[in-house]
């Protein structure tokens, strides 16, 4: 059948077999996708422009869109890789060892705020915040004490960590050493993206020019000496939580992505030799087909802009891998165990997407941290996706489906506009310093929870299929007494310690932060030296000074 | 006579997710109140000086990294100090039903956790308006 | 009235909880408001300072890092920011004043964001009353922050002595400078974000504009570029006001600005009371639905109206002295 025939016959079936149904049996209202676009009744060859060679091609082929690897989960399924961290670093080395037990197949380490935002404990403004949402490390001591008995060279590490990046890589580098594994065995990802923290989330500490300079340093130093090591993981994620769109999650991201190959390349790095070690984090939300068309328009968009726009030869530098996590801000504290069934469906997505790694949340996420028994049944929900559902058997199995590939053209074109629309302001850094970014993205936040509260968006438990219930027991507790112990151990390790030593690397650090070299290096030496995450912040913000935040409302 | 209603929406400690903030920040304004946005990382004083300095009726706090038992007290015994009792504290964000009865006894005098209606919270505020005004 | 003399006192000493009281209570309106100022009106004589621009240009962060240097110069400073109302709700957001909360804590500065709530002119209807108020507790500058809305910034020129217009590059500004009116309202012109490229083309048209339209007077506004982020600019710019400063002192335009306020204040006040007077004396809020009908039916025009209420009101007058 032609697309003309298709045509005529689409019609005859409105007139004569829809219209007298709807009249019987009117369709429901409000049914759009995240973008708020209308979403079609149905989709047919006459929606899409079919081209598989230059459109979807082959996995592990250009441009990638049905999967970054030949095989895919036919060779190896996603890594599962659950975010954890809190408190002690004792109480999250056996969480960690308990999830590795369990089969998770990779370490994703949370930290508290002090540390993400370079305070140490006994800071004035780390008050209550104390191994709170993660663990608390002051010092390499703590670290050290985080991964005992976890030989690094069996494990690949994620660690969610912005703008004291350099810091906390430069421990896990002490730790492996000590451990005898060198630097070039080791596997594993920092976050280090703090772009996205002046959008959406927060952790920033210096300006961007400062900022992006420690990032390309680390770039550079991981190009030379830890080679299997994932030197930045492009998030998303924080975009979509924030209440952006499907469309704008990719754009922003992708966007973020240009701005970091364009600085590296500015600090004199090639584009072969770096852009194989980006990775992306995405968010899986509720909107199973769109989530799974955005994630296939990202590797399609990533792999022309590499390749277009930066002129990269290697493949690796043209391939979208990427790690994804469960929408944490469409789980509810009302009838919590249904959160298990929105997060298996979160998981669907991820898994029908290709993803390369997976962080499933817990059903008391909208509560509190996740209990071992929650944590557990999240993880359990990827293994009977992974092993039981039979989705994994075959690679990228909605290609070729109407929708998904009507979807996946219109998001890739969406994200593209906002891009060009990026471009034109400059690139990322001057769209966030205008707050165009952040405009954005509160427009569509705000949009989402009027429709929650006019009831125009059905969220089941909370505005509608309601019951009355008890306050939920059994909470996780992160122990009150935390915030005094790192205290404690801190000053220990300050009177232990070489101060002489650290003195004169401290200030080494800030002379060489005034001028152009690589300060991975100082870091490093700075760690092991027993300097604290503090002081070593501190004596950067000395030099780069602190960002402010731009508040678009 | 144009009495305004003004609120003070502050983010205390580190916690940087500004979603919800800035929603209801948003929110109360389309109700027609005057909506004084600290944005994050605001410690208990800075607080207590700005709602001081901005004669508010209300101050909502956000918080969503658990120190919500230090920090929400704090800010209502900085106030406190600076002879602003009168001023109303409420709070939101991840805050565990089992912390609401000690968060009221230190006086905030509503918690609107996960899932709350914005309704809700501009009738607590109507209401408590109300009640000042008798 | 007893409660309007122990706020008085309490501002007059300082009492920051007693100057946003009196803030509060000059917006709000009404019996409150004129005894209030009628305790505070002598008290004190700030320099004002305005700083005005379109939105985006950077002026509370500009405003942060001025404070500093104006500290020098200075011993007391309010700042107030002002934003608009929804026009719809008649809510705000007020987010100025997030650029400048490093200050909070300092005794000697105090910050308040106020709406504009419904006033057109990138003020606030209550500015110039809690001008009054911030003065009268021992603020010796004031720096206004206004809405800056393109083209009606006029407003802040009547209330302040010195008035500084913030121009930022990529806003369509070398257009609108020379198209509006307000190359009469700067007493200073910054270009700010000077870190941008356009930033030096921008100034170098403001510079243009400002010597053809200055050519022949005794003060020429200077254009200072600045830069938050590098920290440029900043004593340029206070240097400049403190020299406009001088300048309007020196040739008792300072004497001629404040003799306007006050006819302002005096006319403003005047209006209100007799506007009142009138509408009660009339009872126009009974009558107004008919007098409309009438115009309505086509039996009269508002003229005939008018006339006729304005005959009849002379009639009274006459009637009662």
């Amino acid at each position: 059948m032609n697309k003309d025939d298709i045509r005529k016959e689409k019609e005859k079936w409105e007139n004569e077999v829809l219209k007298p149904f709807l009249a019987k049996a009117p369709e429901r209202n409000n049914l759009k996708d995240s973008s708020g676009k209308n979403v079609e009744r149905l989709y047919t060859p006459l929606d899409y422009e079919e081209n598989y060679n230059e459109k979807l091609n082959f996995p592990g082929q250009y441009p990638y869109t049905r999967g970054v690897y030949p095989t895919m989960y036919r060779g190896r399924f996603w890594t599962m890789r659950q975010y954890a961290g809190f408190g002690t670093a004792e109480e999250s080395n056996e969480r960690y060892k308990y999830l590795l037990k369990q089969g998770q197949t990779g370490l994703s380490v949370a930290f508290d705020l002090p540390t993400q935002i370079g305070y140490d404990s006994d800071d004035p403004v780390s008050e209550g915040e104390v191994g709170k949402v993660g663990v608390a490390i002051d010092t390499l001591n703590d670290m050290e004490i985080l991964f005992k008995d976890i030989p690094l060279d069996k494990v690949s590490t994620s660690m969610t960590i912005n703008a004291t990046a350099s810091v906390l890589l430069a421990m896990y580098i002490a730790v492996a050493e000590k451990q005898g594994i060198p630097a070039d065995k080791i596997r594993g990802t920092i976050q280090n993206d703090i772009l996205k923290e002046y959008i959406a989330r927060g952790t920033y500490v210096f300006p961007p020019k400062p900022s992006m300079r420690l990032i390309t340093n680390i770039f550079e130093f991981c190009s030379q000496n830890v080679p299997k090591w994932n030197t930045i993981s492009i998030s998303g994620y924080h975009i979509r939580e924030a209440g952006s769109s499907a469309a704008q999650e990719v754009a922003f991201t992708l966007a973020d992505g240009i701005e970091y190959c364009k600085a590296a390349i500015d600090a004199g790095l090639d584009i072969d030799v770096f852009a194989g070690r980006l990775s992306f984090f995405f968010n899986a939300h509720n909107d199973l087909l769109e989530e799974i068309a955005k994630f296939r328009a990202a590797r399609r968009m990533w792999a022309k802009i590499m390749k277009e726009k930066f002129g990269a030869k290697k493949a690796k530098s043209m391939m979208l891998r990427f790690h994804t996590q469960t929408a944490g801000s469409t789980l509810t504290a009302q009838q919590p165990d249904n959160n298990i069934v929105r997060v298996a469906i979160q998981t669907l997505a991820a898994v029908l997407g290709g993803t390369q790694s997976l962080h499933t949340n817990s059903r008391d996420e909208a509560l509190a941290l996740p209990t071992e028994d929650s944590v557990r049944i999240a993880l359990r929900t990827q293994q009977i996706v992974a092993y039981e559902s039979g989705v994994t058997k075959t690679i990228d199995p909605l290609a070729g489906s109407y929708y998904i590939e009507t979807l996946t053209d219109k998001i890739e074109k969406e994200a593209f506009e906002y891009i060009d629309k990026i471009e034109k302001m400059g690139g990322m850094v001057a769209a966030i310093e205008g707050g165009f970014v952040q405009k954005e993205i509160q427009n569509s936040a705000y949009k989402y929870q009027m429709e929650i509260e006019k009831g125009e968006r059905i969220i089941v438990g909370v505005n509608k299929f309601q019951i009355e219930e008890p306050p939920v027991e059994g909470l996780l507790r992160v122990d009150m007494t935390i915030q005094e112990k790192q205290i404690e151990k801190l000053k220990k390790i300050k009177e232990n310690r070489d101060n002489t030593k650290v003195k004169n690397i401290l200030s080494e650090l800030e002379k060489k932060a005034k001028g152009n070299s690589n300060l991975m290096p100082t870091i490093l030496e700075a760690v092991k030296s027993y300097a604290s995450i503090g002081e070593i912040t501190n004596t950067l913000r000395k030099v780069f000074g602190e960002y402010k935040e731009n508040i678009v409302l | 006579m144009e009495k305004k209603i003004r609120i003070l929406i502050a983010k205390p400690g580190l916690d940087g997710h500004d979603r919800g903030a800035k929603f209801i920040a948003r929110a109360l304004r389309d109700a027609g109140m005057e909506v004084i946005y600290t944005g994050i990382r605001q410690t208990p004083e800075s607080i207590a000086d700005t709602a001081i300095q901005e004669d508010v009726d209300f101050v909502g706090l956000s918080l969503l990294s658990g120190a919500h038992n230090v920090l929400f007290p704090k800010v209502v015994e900085e106030l406190k100090k600076r002879g602003a009792e009168d001023i109303i504290v409420f709070g939101g964000g991840v805050i565990p039903e089992d912390d609401i009865p000690f968060l009221k006894k230190k006086g905030i005098q509503a918690v609107f956790t996960p899932g709350t209606s914005i309704n809700d919270v501009i009738d607590f505020i109507n209401d408590k308006m109300n009640g000042k005004n008798r | 009235m007893e409660k309007t003399d122990n706020l008085a006192k309490n501002i007059k000493n300082g009492d920051i909880r007693a100057i946003a009281r009196g803030i509060s209570i000059v917006e709000n309106g009404g019996y409150e408001r004129e005894a209030i100022l009628q305790e505070l009106y002598t008290e004190g004589q700030s320099y004002i300072v305005g700083i005005t621009g379109p939105p985006g240009a950077g002026k509370s962060s500009l405003i942060d890092l001025l404070i500093n240097e104006l500290k020098n110069h200075f011993k007391k400073i309010a700042i107030l920011a002002i934003d608009p109302s929804s026009p719809f709700t008649g809510g705000a957001i007020l987010g100025d004043r997030i650029r400048m909360q490093k200050h909070t804590g300092d005794p000697d500065i105090y910050i308040r964001s106020m709406a504009s709530r419904g006033h057109l002119g990138g003020i606030s209807g209550a500015t110039k009353d809690a001008i009054k108020v911030v003065s009268a507790a021992g603020y010796d500058l004031v720096i206004v922050e206004t809405v800056g809305v393109g083209q009606s910034e006029i407003d802040v020129v009547k209330l302040a002595d010195t008035t500084v217009l913030v121009l930022v590059p990529g806003l369509g500004d070398e257009i609108q400078a020379m198209k509006s009116g307000i190359m009469e309202i700067g007493d200073l012109f910054v270009v700010n974000k000077s870190d941008r490229p356009e930033s030096e083309k921008l100034a170098t048209t403001v510079r243009w504009i400002v010597d053809e339209h200055y050519k022949e007077e005794a003060y020429k506004p200077p254009v200072i570029l600045t830069s938050v982020y590098k920290n440029e600019g900043i004593e340029e710019t206070v240097r400049g006001i403190m020299a406009h400063k001088d300048y309007i002192y020196e040739n008792d335009i300072y004497k001629q600005k404040r003799k306007m306020r006050i006819e302002d204040d005096i006319r403003g006040l005047l209006e209100e009371k007799l506007n009142s007077f009138i509408e009660h004396h009339i009872k126009y809020p009974e009558r107004i639905e008919q007098w409309v009908e009438k115009v309505y039916k086509g039996n009269s025009t508002p003229f005939d109206i008018v006339k006729g209420i304005h005959e009849n009101l002379i009639i009274d007058v006459k009637e009662e002295i």
